[in-house]
């Protein structure tokens, strides 16, 4: 699709900034509908088409999820093995991100939020080699253990407990570290935007 | 540039009523006729985008799984629609939206970007924000959330501003009268879209 040119864009300039309209480039793509003549394509549902596709993908979810863990547990190897690095510590954090934005979506919500938990201490400890090992394994043992055991939706309440009690430990241990440093303090206190309904 | 709220028919949201074309006027998006840019470093994300915007309807969806492969392929395919990926390595998708918004450069820094990423915290998204991204989306990825991001992008357009640390959709999104701290801009006033504001739209999937 074309943009704009040049010609089309309006700048009105105030003392600070400028506004700078121009018109919708991408109107092309929004096709009226009359409530009259309403086509049978018109009432096809976009959103309950591609649901329906995702679940045909959730056939593959339990192999990607496996995947995601082994990443996370070889990331974590890495650092235990042959010392910590700003590198090894970004793609553990990567590791563990990627689980908390995609686990819910391969039917493994508790993994998610064991891996946000793990997330926040990875972000906001002031000093990653000083935060306790076993804060680390015992997350990352926990999402193993969820995805190798196949814990899915039908039985959430032994890893939602860990995953709770894994999430008061840290939160204890980032107010603790981070008492003298407000801004960690804050983020670390602030309610998430998630969870999405 | 469009005015007024585009606002989802019941039970049917793939069709959306923008006021401004009169009253219950009701479109719906051509997405074959709409080329996407995706990126992320996760080939399980990126697999899923596809399938959605195929869904959708849409034919044409570049991926880059790195947001220096990204910029090229944003200068070389010129996308209708970003979605890309916060965290990923060396060059990240805040880094990529701050690249896309160039107001000098030679390709468009206009073209709507959306944010999907796992961050879920607050002043992650007055980040993105200031970074030029148009919406934000939080993981998990939903469909319905995907689609509703999409529909705005395409349907109710805000302006852009230009101030010296600034360049990107108006970051304005709510009037409010009884609003007593300092303001960012002076000059005249201007119409400014009622939309509810980025986080509380990244708090709902909706």
């Amino acid at each position: 699709m074309a943009k704009n040119s040049a010609r089309d864009i309006e700048v009105k300039a105030f003392a600070t900034h400028q506004v700078i309209t121009q018109p919708n480039p991408l109107r092309k793509v929004l096709r009226r509908v009359e409530d009259k003549d309403l086509s049978e394509k018109d009432l096809d549902d976009p959103v309950a088409r591609a649901e329906q596709a995702l679940a045909g993908l959730s056939g593959e979810f339990k192999d990607w999820m496996a995947d995601e863990v082994n990443r996370l547990s070889t990331a974590y190897g890495a650092i235990r093995n042959d010392g910590f690095t700003k590198d090894r510590r970004d793609e553990l954090f990567r590791a563990a991100h990627d689980i908390k934005g995609d686990a819910a979506t391969f039917g493994f919500p508790v993994a998610a939020e064991i891996a946000e938990s793990l997330c926040r201490v990875i972000e906001h400890a002031p000093d990653f080699e000083k935060v306790p090992a076993e804060l680390f394994t015992h997350h990352i043992n926990a999402i193993l253990a969820i995805v190798h055991d196949n814990t899915r939706l039908d039985s959430l309440t032994v890893s939602s407990e860990l995953s709770r009690r894994l999430r008061k430990v840290a939160d204890e241990y980032l107010a603790h570290v981070n008492r003298d440093r407000p801004e960690h303090l804050e983020a670390v206190l602030a309610p998430s935007i998630a969870p999405l309904e | 540039m469009g005015r007024g709220n585009p606002s989802l028919t019941p039970g049917t949201i793939w069709l959306t009523k923008i006021d401004r074309f009169g009253p219950g006027a009701m479109f719906r998006i051509d997405f074959n006729k709409l080329r996407f840019l995706v990126c992320d470093d996760n080939p399980h994300m990126r697999r899923i985008l596809r399938t959605l915007l195929h869904s959708f309807g849409a034919r044409e969806v570049y991926e880059a799984e790195d947001g220096a492969t990204a910029l090229e392929m944003y200068s070389h395919y010129v996308p209708d629609i970003v979605i890309t990926d916060w965290a990923m390595p060396i060059f990240d998708g805040l880094e990529l939206a701050q690249m896309i918004r160039q107001p000098e450069s030679k390709g468009n820094p206009y073209a709507p970007i959306i944010m999907l990423t796992g961050h879920s915290e607050k002043r992650r998204v007055t980040v993105a924000r200031d970074a030029g991204v148009t919406e934000f989306l939080a993981k998990p990825i939903s469909a319905k959330g995907l689609y509703q991001r999409i529909l705005n992008v395409v349907a109710n357009p805000r302006p852009f501003i230009k101030t010296k640390t600034y360049f990107g959709p108006d970051r304005r999104r709510n009037t409010n009268s009884a609003y007593m701290g300092p303001e960012r801009r002076v000059g005249e006033k201007h119409e400014v879209l009622q939309q509810p504001s980025l986080l509380d739209k990244a708090r709902s999937s909706i």
